[in-house]
């Protein structure tokens, strides 16, 4: 029992990662083959870095110990500034940067207002998730602007790798996901988010800058949001006002798939990538062995409880063994 | 004679209009332990959290060994010396006793602008040497602080203010949910702490507790030091009638 719960600690995401083999196994024998193809996976690793991005900003947010559910808007936000700026002929990479720079002030203003007068962040960005929605419809003027034919789409869409098995965006995605898995396993910076998250007057105590942690994890959600949002719109060649939408509820999800505790303090990179992976393998796998794809939503729900559950019964476990001991 | 190690003078603190300082003096000699004792509100605590960088003091000044010193954090009292374990909050329970040990101070294989990546090998070795020179037998540094029992949590707590070379340690009320056993061992290093150079305030609700352990007795009472006297010249009655 010890060990289990020591496991879960160190390694909340093992319990995602089986599920994830079961399931590639259960819908590649049910579909013949299919799902595990070339195809399918190209089809299936395209789609993972727009959620993943946004999971593992989620995530590394919820290990600090606060929530964003403004994600799914800056998703569309970010994208349709950059593309009015590339449209106002500023250059793709600076409307890039432009468009990243507006998330990373939304995400300062998320977490300045939640810390200076210390209310729950799920509130705070539950009202920025309708306020950057609302802007996002404003500055786009209602429908979707044109971006240029010749837009250097490439930089997120071409197909890489042996037999072009992978967008270029899947390589955005790894580099972001390693630089972001070595700052929470191997740096100072991510010893200080899992302590604030972990036990925050503790951390204060010891020394760590937790508001300033704090404000960071803020802003890197909202810019990881942003740039998903980006690739996406890339992707489509369109900035559609209502991409992302609800996506902040998936982004949860993967996260807590993932095995990162709603309570701050435990969960990993490595996790909310396996979350937001398994999402997409029951959303896909689920069409390729043809059962109705409606039950997508539930299957996504039942597995987010069941993921809650089974984690805090883990804890509470731990706690009663800690009294005996 | 040297200035005292700890000198604070006028010190004054309000709550939302509870004048919880009423304008406390009091001096810390070198190498001397003071147990500080009264009942809750009596702002012992207030008093320990202005000297830890917790909080800020509304009026009055702190002077280390003679000089004006502003404490503004936690972190600024450590580059003083000043080290702190509280009760039982002042570890994360989700992490390994080496990354307890070191967080805000990790070390650093290279850093830009203060964030950099740990030298985990470094910081594994000297935690199992910390936890050595408190007495404190755990197998591995990469144990979870939730698999600790209480009393071993507090060691490694104090392992980890003696390791970064304090110069005065506040225990604030240290014994709390510990075993006799482990009440004893806490007291007798704090007992010790003279001899390894380091000046101890005991934070404690326990008269026995502190006479066991200290120098000398400074009791507060509704956010005034009430009585300051050489253990050696009171008892326990004496001062029970002053709280």
């Amino acid at each position: 029992m010890r060990n289990l719960f020591r496991i879960y600690l160190e390694k909340p995401e093992l319990a995602g990662v089986a599920l994830l083999i079961l399931l590639a196994i259960l819908f590649d024998a049910r579909s013949g083959g299919a799902f595990l193809s070339a195809d399918n996976l190209r089809g299936m690793l395209g789609l993972l870095p727009e959620v993943g991005l946004v999971s593992i900003g989620v995530t590394i947010l919820m290990i600090c110990g606060e929530f964003d559910l403004s994600v799914g808007s800056m998703f569309a936000l970010t994208p349709m500034a950059t593309s009015l700026l590339i449209i106002a002929d500023v250059p793709t990479f600076v409307a890039i940067l432009l468009g990243l720079l507006i998330a990373a002030a939304i995400g300062f203003i998320n977490g300045f207002i939640t810390l200076t007068f210390a209310i729950p962040s799920f509130i705070t960005t539950l009202g920025m998730l309708f306020i950057v929605r609302s802007l996002t419809v404003v500055i786009s003027g209602g429908f979707p602007p044109l971006l240029p034919d010749e837009l250097a789409t490439g930089i997120f869409t071409q197909f890489v790798g042996p037999g072009g098995l992978f967008r270029a965006s899947f390589v955005w995605f790894l580099v972001i996901a390693l630089a972001a898995s070595a700052m929470m396993a191997k740096s100072n910076l991510g010893n200080w988010i899992r302590a604030t998250g972990g036990h925050l007057e503790a951390a204060s105590a010891m020394g760590v800058p937790a508001r300033r942690v704090k404000l960071f994890c803020f802003i890197l959600c909202s810019m990881m949001a942003g740039f998903g949002g980006i690739i996406q719109v890339f992707r489509l060649h369109s900035p559609l006002p209502s991409i992302g939408d609800g996506l902040e509820l998936q982004a949860v999800a993967a996260a807590v798939i993932g095995g990162t505790a709603l309570s701050g303090g435990i969960g990993t990179v490595l996790g909310a990538i396996v979350g937001a992976l398994l999402i997409r393998v029951i959303d896909n796998g689920l069409v390729m062995t043809q059962v109705d794809a409606n039950w997508f939503k539930f299957a996504v729900g039942a597995l987010t409880i069941f993921a809650v559950v089974s984690n805090t019964w883990l804890r509470r476990t731990a706690r009663r063994m800690k009294v005996e001991a | 004679m040297t200035a005292p190690l700890i000198s604070v003078r006028q010190m004054h603190k309000w709550y939302a209009g509870v004048h919880a300082l009423k304008g406390v003096n009091l001096d810390v000699q070198a190498r001397e332990v003071v147990g500080l004792v009264g009942d809750n509100g009596a702002g012992k605590s207030t008093l320990i959290k202005i000297l830890s960088g917790v909080l800020r003091p509304d009026k009055g000044e702190i002077r280390i060994e003679g000089d004006r010193v502003e404490i503004a954090s936690p972190k600024a009292a450590m580059r003083l010396g000043i080290e702190t374990i509280y009760q039982d909050a002042s570890m994360v329970p989700t992490m390994s006793i080496a990354r307890n040990l070191f967080v805000g101070r990790e070390p650093l294989r290279f850093a830009v602008g203060g964030i950099g990546l740990i030298d985990h090998e470094r910081m594994r070795r000297e935690s199992m040497k910390a936890i050595g020179d408190v007495d404190l037998h755990l197998r591995s540094p990469d144990a979870l602080l939730a698999e600790l029992s209480g009393g071993q949590r507090q060691g490694v707590a104090i392992a980890r203010a003696m390791h970064f070379k304090s110069r005065v340690l506040i225990l604030d009320e240290p014994t709390n949910h510990l075993s006799v056993k482990e009440t004893t061992k806490v007291l007798g290093f704090v007992r010790g702490l003279p001899a390894q150079g380091v000046t101890g305030v005991l934070i404690s609700h326990n008269l026995h507790h502190v006479f066991e352990s200290c120098d000398r007795i400074v009791a507060m009472a509704r956010g005034e030091i009430v009585f300051d006297k050489p253990t050696a010249e009171t008892t326990v009655a004496e001062i029970s009638d002053f709280l």
